[in-house]
């Protein structure tokens, strides 16, 4: 139990990382996403279930949708 | 391994608050600095919900006849962070709105170029 | 000299912020308001779901200062990204195949039915308006990705918004002055515990609420979708 939640961690950490390095920025707001959808599932574990579906939709769905939108109507890669 | 027993959520808040102040601090182009603050914001969200844990304790929810009012986690961080969670995507889609507006005016997304070019 | 600074702050930070976490003991008991509002909630509210009756029913000001916030920001982002002609498109769409468009027709319905389950079952169920509102969301945005060149209409997401809004205040000072004298107070009978018709004004609140997420939201990405390019 507690080496899955340490995994789970070690993901949602690297991946917050590689939003840091990338410099694609459609590669960074998808890692992001990625750290989104991983803290909904630590929600879950601990004992959240109505966050966890607030996280989940709200954050990895309809956040990285305006993200992409954005990107799209600006430029795509750092500097 | 006790230790990471009893803080590996605590770590995980802790890793993602600085690894989000520091792409607000330290990157140039605003829609990263956007992305950090994102970061930022699903970390402490992480903080308060670890912080209301009860051990042994199930979710806050009487579905079935026989729970105990006494086993269940705190539910008041998780209503806090409920309402964290939607303002959150507010200010973010305000931010990107902004940024749009940004970029079509000046052209670029660099904040030190932003910083020389004058009104 | 920047860096610097930022470096200095980042550590600082970093220090606070993790001697603050290793005092903290992970696991205990903590706060005593928890343990009042998991022991009374049901009595006072008649939700079988504390956080909804937390969040709904002992502190309901604070939700509908959320509202207020969340109001705000799509006001705000509708001024400032606002351009002349809206249903002017500069350049050729290419229309979707035919499995696309009509997965997504197939979808849109379902995934509405289920966003509304979220919201009506909310003092149930997990779940409840804001959730409820960002499937609803999420459904539109299928249609603007599958199905490319429908949009909702502007005068009936911008109607639904409002009405939803002005229900909640309504109800809010019904409470006032039918119920029991003060604002926002659960005036309706409480009804029988684990029931989609019980929790007194919560349900309404609730679908009032899950309305008007759902249409901001999907308001707000029609306001960024604009085929300029």
């Amino acid at each position: 139990m507690i080496i899955v939640v340490s995994l789970l961690v070690l993901v949602m950490l690297g991946a917050a990382v590689a939003a840091l390095v990338f410099r694609d920025l459609l590669s960074a707001v998808i890692a992001s996403c990625m750290v989104s959808l991983l803290a909904s599932i630590l929600f879950f574990f601990l004992q959240a279930p109505d966050v966890a579906m607030a996280e989940a939709s709200i954050g990895a769905a309809l956040i990285t949708a305006v993200f992409v939108i954005a990107i799209r109507r600006t430029s795509r890669y750092e500097e | 391994m006790s230790f990471l027993q009893s803080h590996a959520y605590y770590i995980g808040a802790f890793g993602l608050v600085i690894i989000g102040l520091f792409i607000v601090l330290a990157k140039r182009n605003l829609i990263k600095v956007i992305i950090g603050l994102s970061i930022l914001d699903t970390g402490i969200n992480l903080f308060l919900i670890s912080i209301g844990y009860i051990r042994g304790g199930t979710a806050p929810i009487f579905s079935r006849p026989g729970i105990e009012p006494a086993g269940m986690v705190d539910p008041v961080p998780q209503a806090l962070v409920l309402t964290a969670i939607v303002i959150g995507v507010a200010v973010l889609a305000l931010a990107l709105a902004l940024a749009i507006q940004v970029y079509r005016h000046y052209g670029v997304l660099d904040l030190r170029k932003m910083r020389e070019q004058r009104w | 000299m920047r860096s610097i600074v930022s470096l200095i702050l980042l550590v600082v930070i970093a220090v606070g912020f993790g001697l603050a976490l290793l005092a903290i003991p992970f696991g205990a008991a903590k706060t005593e308001v928890g343990d009042h509002y998991t022991a009374n909630g049901r009595e006072d509210t008649g939700a079988s779901n504390i956080v909804t009756s937390v969040v709904v029913g002992y502190r309901a000001f604070d939700t509908l200062g959320e509202i207020t916030v969340l109001f705000v920001a799509a006001l705000g982002l509708g001024a400032v990204v606002a351009t002349g002609s809206r249903g002017n498109d500069r350049r050729e769409i290419e229309p979707a195949s035919l499995v696309l468009k009509t997965g997504c027709r197939l979808l849109f319905p379902l995934i509405l039915l289920f966003g509304a389950y979220v919201f009506i079952h909310g003092h149930v169920t997990p779940g409840g308006g804001f959730q409820g509102g960002a499937i609803i969301a999420s459904a539109f945005l299928l249609v603007y990705l599958g199905c490319r060149g429908r949009r909702i209409g502007r005068i009936s997401s911008t109607v639904a918004e409002s009405l939803s809004g002005l229900v909640f205040v309504v109800m809010g000072l019904l409470g006032l002055t039918v119920g029991t004298g003060y604002f926002l107070s659960n005036f309706m009978p409480h009804g029988v515990l684990n029931q989609v018709w019980s929790a007194g004004i919560i349900p309404v609140i609730y679908v009032a609420v899950g309305f008007k997420v759902g249409s901001e939201l999907a308001g707000v990405i029609d306001k960024l979708v604009e085929e300029t390019g």
